[in-house]
């Protein structure tokens, strides 16, 4: 539902920016029509893969099923997945994003080190929506 | 300073869960500050309605709406929409109207039904929309990012589950004591402690709910004022309502990612400290002139944020100053004597008014039970989503 967002697959997986020519700005999610840094005259938005590899800069979960338009099945039990927010180093960004399914709360700690992996965000009979998961590194479920 | 506008009434509608139309309870909050205020409707130059976005077209178009119901009179008109901080923006609007001189008395409304759970964008397949995105590819509810805050205090400046809880535990004992008040009952920190995990590591009694309410402000010039034998009004000396800076560094509602800090350095300050730092400013005071504050506790681990944010004590030191009993009633500088979200609940438009309706209360020294003693300067402190600054200053 969100184009160019991310691409690649296993270890060349990446979440996709955009990175004004003029002043070096990077936005994610892109920014496409206009550079946002007020200083900036305005340059030429191109896309730029982000770093794979990040630190945990805070985390939490969701215990209740979240109301439309998040998808999920209300024929299964609710099962939680944690949150966690990314901050990527030389972009000096936060990103924030679900883990892979399987790590909870309590596998995790601010600071860790996590990476970005691609995963499933919920699918049906003809298509299967497709986004980013963090995954703490050294972990491979 | 912008010179100053009087509060002449303030006004609610009891918080809770009634079932009926936002129209009403702004019509009731409108007319007890009206009666408050001892001025007619027809004598208002100027009616400013926070907008709910719940109540469909009626709801956006909140000033005309209320205006309808009160019996159109012919009267200057505003609705302003700033989510959170819709009731600043209304306040502020209608303070602009009287410095410039476009009206002499404005009544301020705003008012909600509130869904039950949690709140949800509006409807349709909308990726062009930040806050349906975050719903849409994350599942971010508002207390997951009240948990992400919350986690992050914990981590950077070792606030503990009992620190939250005590925010809790103090809000209720005031909001016992507040007639307006949807909660009413005192609250344990072992409550606290039992009650579901929400969003990890809040628990439901550390998290605001969602309510029914209303609030109105009459404001007038200084000059009507003192025309209308109110010698010494609360006043308004300061609203700010600034927006973040670029790069805001700090993940926040209803936003995925922040902005890159790495070309461009980022401010100093947090957005939330920039608000204050505004208002002071704009007011001519500090944090030390306080008497109270009423602060945006969305969470308990919010409220302890505001303490620094506002200078109430110095960054990291926000669970110290609780556990000293410096922001309770009695304290130092009490916070949210109100009860505070976490006994009224959220209504959207309407909780920035109520916030200086408390003040406009306590300044005259009639808040009953609750009453700081020898209140003279009060803040309110508050955020809109999609980067809206909202805080007030009144003194009396």
């Amino acid at each position: 539902m969100v184009a160019g967002w991310f691409s690649g697959d296993g270890d060349d997986f990446r979440l996709i920016g955009t990175r004004c020519s003029a002043c070096a700005s990077v936005f994610f999610p892109r920014e496409d029509a206009f550079c946002r840094n007020p200083g900036c005259p305005g340059g030429e938005l191109q896309e730029v893969p982000l770093s794979r590899r990040g630190r945990v800069w805070s985390y939490t979960d969701s215990r209740y099923r979240p109301p439309s338009p998040y998808v999920s099945d209300p024929e299964l039990s609710w099962e939680p997945y944690a949150l966690i927010a990314v901050e990527l180093e030389s972009e000096r960004i936060v990103v924030l994003g679900q883990t892979v399914p399987g790590v909870t709360v309590a596998d995790l700690t601010v600071g860790m080190e996590v990476e970005v992996v691609p995963g499933v965000l919920n699918e049906d009979a003809e298509t299967t929506w497709t986004t980013w998961h963090w995954r703490p590194t050294g972990v491979t479920v | 300073m912008t010179g100053e506008v009087a509060v002449l009434g303030a006004g609610m509608h009891p918080w809770g869960k009634w079932g009926r139309s936002f129209v009403e309870y702004g019509v009731v909050a409108a007319r007890a500050a009206l009666a408050d205020a001892g001025v007619g409707w027809r004598d208002v130059g100027s009616i400013v309605g926070a907008d709910t976005v719940r109540g469909g077209y009626p709801g956006y178009v909140a000033g005309a709406t209320f205006a309808k119901a009160l019996g159109w009179q012919g009267a200057r008109v505003a609705s302003v929409y700033a989510a959170c901080a819709s009731g600043a923006q209304a306040l502020n609007t209608a303070r602009a109207q009287i410095l410039a001189g476009l009206a002499d008395v404005v009544l301020v409304v705003g008012a909600d039904a509130a869904p039950k759970g949690f709140f949800r964008p509006a409807g349709g397949e909308r990726p062009d929309d930040p806050d349906w995105l975050r719903f849409r590819v994350l599942g971010a509810t508002n207390p997951t990012y009240f948990g992400l805050f919350a986690r992050r205090r914990m981590a950077v400046h070792g606030d503990t589950l009992e620190d939250f809880a005590q925010v809790k535990v103090k809000n209720a004992a005031q909001g016992a004591l507040n007639p307006n008040a949807r909660y009413r009952k005192r609250v344990t920190a072992d409550e606290v402690a039992g009650s579901a995990v929400v969003a990890d590591p809040l628990r439901l009694l550390d998290i605001c709910a969602t309510s029914d309410g209303g609030a109105a402000l009459v404001l007038s010039s200084m000059e009507f004022a003192r025309r209308h034998g109110a010698a010494d009004p609360v006043r308004i000396r300061a609203v700010s309502t600034v927006t973040p800076r670029y790069p805001s560094t700090v993940l926040d509602l209803p936003d995925i990612a922040t902005d890159s800090a790495a070309t461009v350095a980022p401010a100093a300050e947090t957005f939330r400290a920039s608000i204050a730092r505004t208002a002071y400013e704009e007011a001519g005071i500090g944090p030390e002139d306080l008497s109270l504050a009423e602060v945006y506790d969305l969470s308990t681990a919010l409220e302890l944020q505001w303490y620094e944010d506002l200078g109430l004590c110095a960054e990291g030191e926000a669970a110290k100053l609780l556990r000293e009993g410096a922001t309770a009633l009695g304290g130092r500088i009490p916070v949210n004597v109100s009860g505070g979200l976490a006994s009224f609940g959220e209504a959207v438009p309407a909780q920035a008014i109520a916030q200086v309706c408390e003040l406009t209360w306590q300044l005259r020294g009639v808040a009953g039970d609750r009453q700081v003693t020898g209140a003279r300067v009060g803040i309110t402190a508050n955020q809109g989503l999609f980067g809206h600054g909202s805080s007030v200053v009144a003194v009396r």
